[in-house]
């Protein structure tokens, strides 16, 4: 078996195949150039492509994405990166405004083909403005296609997709994830946007997650197998398009979901999902549907307060153990 | 638009059709909101006649003018203000977005600065794909106070992109002098020289001005030498928007104003030319005419496909987000 990458290194990866394979990617961003990224997630880019295909930016985040949407718009297929996804709202109105809505208001006279790549989610200590998950942020605005791996494979593959798909995509890669390990990605690996996978089958309950919920709800499983609940997780991957066609198909089969986010609960994504559920999928339920999320509170910075606040094994094992029992 | 007589006879048209947009309006047949430019006409004509075809503008809500300087049709444009299917957006802009991108015209955006950083990126653009194309951005006075315009600037100049900042400074943002609020004389112009950009202050009324000055400012552009900053000071003849009557303006200012029109400037110059005030006159009637046909044809136009509501959200045509 080939060595294991990790999600780090799978990003690099992701975007330097796409690069090789078409010179009008190109990729602009604050420090992803010779220092190959805060997160170190852009090492190589520079190297192999150059400074003509990899841009320093400043600090300035409207200038990126504004930049990446003009670029976008007349022939090049730009990948921005914002640093931490909590800096998206210093150019929130390019994702709100501007780029999901040109093709629209326009009759479909331009498209946009860009990607905001950035780091997302907590675990890591590092506070209220750069631990949190946004990407319920993203899913508020019609336009936009989201994307959020679990696993370095995945991360390639769907990096691929991203960056070949014709709309713009926000591409959430989770910091608590950029060391985790996995099998390479093999060659031509291209994930189609909109299709979950179905990382474990289970029988009794369905439990939806998203980029490194992923793992959680794996750990947690397997803890609960040990108690004779067969749980199937699913992996939506992105958030738009939403493959409800999976998650219906499990529910039907489980006739109970619990949906684990790391997102606060007010205004989560769990939150579509569950609707969606409640609407054409309320006569599989044997249970009422839980929602594992994040607290609605900022993220706190003591381990012992942030653990409080997001989702964790024990929260989404009590949570499986409740609906299971009900 | 190769003569002045051209660029005099697309700035009449324009003037009739914010005319006809405003009788329009208050004939109940355009809803919404119109940010006429009516007094502008100048900077946009004079920057398209200054342009190759195959370079960018960006512009703003109040951008009727940009669109049919780049040549965008009276009649498109009004039907797009009355909800017509053959609206220049299929009626799914309105008045603050007239888009005309088969001519370079990307787009009309109504977030104050937000289209800086984008013409900046398309200029990033052409600088990749190895063309000497430029990008223009028009923008307001009051659009040189929010983070965007100097993000913008500063990006352009570093990455040194062929790229025009004009500014149409009309001395009004929104309802409030631009003066109150800003702490330097000429909004645009004095704040390029903290981005090492080269600024220019021009009259914006004048066609020939701003013809010229683009011209030497795209010459920079495409021999690689990066951004320049253009301050058009001009005036607008209504209010801001379709609510406001302007009442916050000084009359006598008003009236210096409406005397330095810039039809009357065009048409000393075409006298100065040896074009008779009958050519002239000729011009007149033929834009009168041409817009009177569009005004016809616009709202004779079917109405708007409720379908289209459901159209070209993603590329392939669609609104689809489930899977």
């Amino acid at each position: 078996m080939a060595e294991l990458i990790t999600y780090r290194e799978a990003v690099a990866e992701g975007i330097a195949r796409e690069m090789r394979r078409d010179p009008d990617v190109v990729c602009l961003g604050e420090d992803i150039g010779a220092a190959g990224g805060v997160f170190k997630t852009t090492v190589g880019l520079f190297d192999e492509f150059g400074a003509g295909r990899v841009w320093d930016t400043p600090i300035s985040e409207q200038a990126i994405v504004g930049a990446a949407m003009g670029a976008a718009m007349t022939g090049m297929r730009p990948v921005a990166e914002i640093m931490f996804s909590d800096f998206l709202a210093c150019c929130w109105d390019y994702l709100a405004n501007e780029i999901p809505k040109v093709r629209y208001m326009t009759g479909g006279q331009v498209t946009v083909p860009l990607v905001v790549r950035t780091a997302n989610g907590g675990g890591l200590g590092f506070g209220a403005q750069h631990s949190q998950s946004v990407e319920n942020w993203a899913l508020t605005v019609p336009g936009l296609k989201i994307v959020a791996p679990s696993t370095p494979a995945d991360v390639v593959g769907l990096m691929a997709s991203a960056i070949r798909s014709d709309d713009p995509v926000v591409f959430f890669e989770h910091k608590g994830l950029f060391a985790s390990k996995g099998a390479p990605a093999p060659p031509d690996h291209v994930i189609p946007l909109g299709k979950a996978a179905v990382r474990r089958s289970g029988a009794d309950v369905t439990v939806v997650a998203l980029a490194a919920t992923v793992p959680l709800a794996l750990t947690a499983a397997e803890e609960l197998a040990r108690d004779g609940i067969d749980v199937e997780v699913i992996d939506l991957r992105c958030l738009i398009p939403l493959d409800m066609s999976t998650v219906l198909e499990s529910v039907a089969k489980t006739s109970r979901l619990v949906v684990v986010e790391e997102n606060p609960y007010q205004g989560g994504w769990g939150g579509t999902v569950v609707s969606v559920v409640a609407e054409e999928g309320f006569e599989s339920l044997d249970a009422p549907i839980k929602r594992v999320a994040a607290a609605n509170v900022p993220l706190p910075f003591a381990d012992a307060l942030e653990e409080k606040v997001i989702p964790t094994v024990d929260k989404l094992v009590a949570a499986v153990r409740t609906t299971v029992a009900y | 638009m190769r003569t002045l007589l051209d660029m005099y006879e697309r700035m009449a048209v324009i003037r009739r059709t914010e005319k006809a947009a405003f009788d329009l309006f208050m004939a109940g047949l355009v809803k919404g909101t119109t940010h006429l430019a009516s007094g502008h006409e100048a900077v946009a004509v004079g920057t398209a006649a200054a342009l190759r075809p195959d370079d960018y503008v960006f512009a703003t809500y109040r951008g009727h003018h940009h669109a049919m300087a780049m040549g965008a049709s009276a009649e498109e444009c009004l039907a797009e203000l009355m909800s017509k299917a053959t609206g220049v957006c299929r009626a799914k802009g309105g008045s603050m977005h007239l888009t005309k991108a088969a001519n370079g015209m990307l787009g009309s955006y109504a977030i104050v600065g937000a289209h800086l950083p984008m013409a900046a990126g398309a200029a990033w653009s052409a600088k990749l794909r190895g063309t000497d194309q430029v990008a223009v951005a028009f923008f307001g006075d009051g659009a040189t106070n929010i983070g965007a315009f100097h993000e913008a600037l500063n990006l352009a100049a570093v990455w040194k992109l062929p790229v025009l900042f004009i500014c149409e400074n009309n001395f009004y943002m929104e309802y409030t002098p631009i003066g109150a609020v800003t702490a330097v004389p000429h909004p645009a112009a004095d704040r390029a020289p903290a981005y090492s950009i080269p600024a220019v202050v021009i009259d914006g009324n004048d066609v020939t001005v701003v013809r010229d000055a683009v011209a030497q400012a795209v010459e920079r552009a495409r021999a690689g030498e990066g951004p320049t900053v253009i301050e058009a000071e001009t005036y607008r003849h209504h209010g801001h928007s379709r609510t406001d009557p302007g009442a916050y303006r000084p009359k006598e200012e008003v009236e210096r104003w409406l005397k330095h029109d810039p039809l009357d400037i065009a048409r000393a110059h075409l006298e100065a030319q040896g074009i008779t005030p009958d050519d002239v006159r000729r011009v007149d009637e033929r834009a009168a005419a041409h817009v009177a046909a569009a005004v016809d044809a616009a709202k004779n136009a079917p109405d708007a496909d409720p379908a289209e509501a459901f159209t070209d959200v993603w590329a392939d045509g669609s609104a689809t987000w489930r899977s």
